[in-house]
């Protein structure tokens, strides 16, 4: 019973292929059914997302899998195989159970730590285990992938810290503010990154949104489309004294906001705290601003080396994210090591053997007169009464092993009997 | 007895307050709950601590230093996990139980005896006097580990260069309230206990100021808080300059504390 991954994703594969083997909603089930029949398949699984499409298959045969996964992918998509086939990655056994855990857990995705890879990941288990195509082991090993993707997530800081510009100024002004809801943005300038912001900024709560613009008839336009309210830009003065968070991104050729308005101000807001994000280049405000107290002006590059540096914990955090996946594939394997049918039957047949050893030494102690002869009555006796109890069960669980529910008595048996690993 | 339990507790605030400084570089489910479960250990057998004295001196465990660093500790814990629990911020711990674990070793050093009681502790207002000024560190301990904690935040984001510490703290935001809150609850006690501690010293000497270090250690002490809370309530005074404030605040209280009843030798004894 070998576990095989077979797939492409975003770093071998560019959109134009992964868009075309998409595989999802009705051409699902007769893919499943063929790598039964065609593939010689167990359980089976398809994760397909706009960064990968991957199959994961339980099967006896991995050299055949190997061969006809690829086919029935390209069949079930009308895909030429020879387009994608050198862009696929297979792994087998442990590096497959390694590729699934890494996958749920956001370390193998284009953004690192990103957390839409876990719901896409348990709807595709989802949707295989309603198809009824999954079984024991991937049952297991999905179950278990989203509860390492969730562990990664609690213990380490892998999808804490925001990579994108907007949500990076998101995560700095919930720093300055602690909740955005009920504050005030003030919005002076147009521009794309500002409509963004404040829309990112809704979502937070935010309540008020006031824009100023040079052109009082475009700020009441854009006022409009981010349900704001505008104003006259020589009114600026009167509405940052009421802002909390200020984003400026207007053409102005020089500073608008100079460093003695803002002490000005600060000490008319009573040291209420004011955030300042200058996206302008060139720069609407005084970078000396920034060292008054209670005042955080963040300009473009600064936010995108904060970017750059949330980038940089999420990779460390990454490293702590892999040792946790080692543990946790050594002990999937385990598990998995468990359900072999053969070392069960060896166990079984070993811990009866140690019983029969034991009565039999008692007995014989207990019967000092008898001859070597009656003796070996004895012993035959016990023998065949352990090899008669076992023959059934052990015919009937090799028969069972080949089909989807036999871990199920190989797992029952060894709890049955108390079987454990010696390792 | 109580001295058993008090070195466990000891030990368990060690233990604590290792985990709560771990937890400021490494993530940690385990990590996080050995910190709150030392914590809460270490305060269990503190309080009975307490208690065995209470029952063992027939009197509130309160009257030498030992029992004043002891009964301070035991509060600014209590303030703590009140905050844990209400804020699940485990990440105050850090700044909170090393204190603490500064005040249990120094009550640690002191003679414990519990036999020699000063005869000032006759009055009952000694009484008061002390449980008003020590339950007043303990809340002011907090701002000191809070304003702490903002300072560092303060750099991170003035800095614009953020480090692991950045994640783990909470908002500025937060941590000028919480600042702002312990500070009212701890200088009306602080304030409470001068009082107490003015009457106590009219009563069982005839004057009020014995121009003691301690006396005047606390009027400082109380002067920077009575500044803090007037610039904070009627000049808008936050953030940086308020938490350097609490933190020059609170190091008058140790000074008060550590510096006069340790360090000399020469304990406040109201004699």
């Amino acid at each position: 019973m070998v576990i095989l991954t077979v797939g492409l994703n975003h770093t071998t594969a560019p959109v134009e292929i992964r868009e075309r083997l998409h595989l999802s909603g009705t051409a699902l089930p007769p893919f499943f059914e063929r790598l039964v029949q065609e593939g010689g398949v167990n359980e089976r699984l398809v994760l397909s997302t706009c960064n990968r499409v991957e199959v994961y298959a339980v099967t006896e045969n991995p050299e055949h899998a190997q061969v006809t996964i690829p086919r029935l992918l390209a069949e079930g998509t009308r895909t030429p195989l020879a387009l994608f086939e050198d862009r696929l990655y297979w792994h087998r056994h442990d590096a497959a159970v390694r590729h699934a855990f890494r996958v749920a857990a956001s370390l193998d995705s284009l953004v690192l730590g990103e957390s839409q890879i876990l719901s896409q990941v348990k709807a595709a288990y989802e949707v295989a285990r309603a198809q009824g195509v999954t079984g024991p082991i991937l049952n297991t090993l999905m179950t278990r992938s989203l509860g390492v993707a969730k562990k990664v997530r609690t213990e380490t800081g892998i999808g804490e810290a925001a990579v994108s510009i907007p949500s990076a100024a998101i995560g700095l002004a919930k720093t300055i503010f602690g909740e955005l809801s009920g504050r005030t943005v003030l919005i002076l300038g147009a521009g794309e990154m500002a409509e963004v912001a404040v829309r990112h900024l809704r979502g937070e709560g935010v309540q008020a949104v006031v824009v100023a613009h040079r052109h009082f008839d475009r700020a009441v336009e854009m006022a409009a489309q981010l349900e704001g309210r505008a104003v006259r830009f020589d009114q600026i003065h009167q509405e940052l004294l009421q802002a909390d968070i200020v984003l400026s991104s207007t053409a102005a050729p020089h500073h608008i906001v100079h460093r003695a308005d803002v002490e000005e101000l600060i000490r008319l807001r009573r040291n209420r705290p004011l955030f300042l994000i200058d996206i302008a280049v060139p720069r609407d405000i005084d970078p000396a601003v920034n060292e008054i107290d209670n005042v955080y002006l963040y300009d473009i590059d600064d936010l995108e080396g904060v970017v750059a540096g949330h980038r940089l914990a999420r990779e460390r955090e990454a490293e702590q994210a892999e040792l946790l996946i080692d543990r946790e594939v050594a002990s999937f394997l385990r598990w998995l090591k468990s359900l072999e049918v053969v070392p069960t039957l060896v166990m079984l047949r070993r811990h009866l053997e140690e019983i029969r050893e034991a009565e039999l030494a008692k007995a014989l102690s207990r019967l000092p007169g008898l001859t070597p002869a009656q003796q070996d009555v004895v012993r035959t006796l016990a023998h065949g009464i352990i090899n008669k109890v076992l023959h059934h069960p052990t015919t009937e669980l090799k028969r069972q092993s080949v089909n989807r529910d036999g871990l199920l008595y190989v797992s029952a048996l060894r709890r049955l009997f108390g079987l454990q690993d010696d390792d | 007895m109580d001295v058993i339990f008090f070195y466990g507790a000891l030990i368990l605030y060690v233990v604590g307050t290792l985990a709560y400084l771990l937890l400021l570089w490494i993530k940690g489910g385990p990590l996080s709950q050995l910190g709150t479960a030392a914590t809460v250990g270490g305060f269990a057998l503190h309080t009975l601590a307490l208690l065995a004295r209470l029952i063992a001196a027939g009197r509130p465990p309160l009257g030498n230093t030992y029992e004043a660093l002891s009964f301070f500790a035991w509060a600014t814990v209590l303030v703590y996990l009140g905050l844990e629990l209400r804020f699940r911020r485990k990440v105050i711990g850090a700044f909170v139980l090393p204190i603490v674990l500064l005040t249990a070793l120094a009550a640690a050093s002191v003679p414990k005896g519990s036999a020699v009681l000063s005869p000032a502790f006759r009055n009952t207002w000694v009484w008061l006097h002390v449980t008003f000024v020590l339950l007043g560190s303990a809340a002011l301990a907090l701002t000191c580990g809070v304003g702490l904690m903002y300072l560092l935040q303060e750099r991170q984001l003035k800095s614009k260069s953020l480090g692991v510490i950045y994640y783990r703290l909470p908002s500025l935001d937060f941590l000028d309230g919480l600042g702002h809150r312990a500070l009212l609850v701890g200088f009306p006690l602080l304030t409470a206990g001068l009082i107490t501690g003015a009457i106590q010293s009219q009563a069982a000497r005839g004057q009020i100021l014995m121009w003691d270090p301690t006396q005047l250690l606390s009027l400082v002490t109380w002067v920077i808080y009575a500044g803090l809370l007037q610039a904070r309530l009627t000049a808008g005074w936050r953030g940086r300059k308020a938490a350097l404030l609490a933190i020059l605040g609170f190091s008058a209280v140790l000074a008060t504390f550590l510096g006069v009843s340790v360090l000399l030798g020469r304990p406040h004894t109201f004699n």
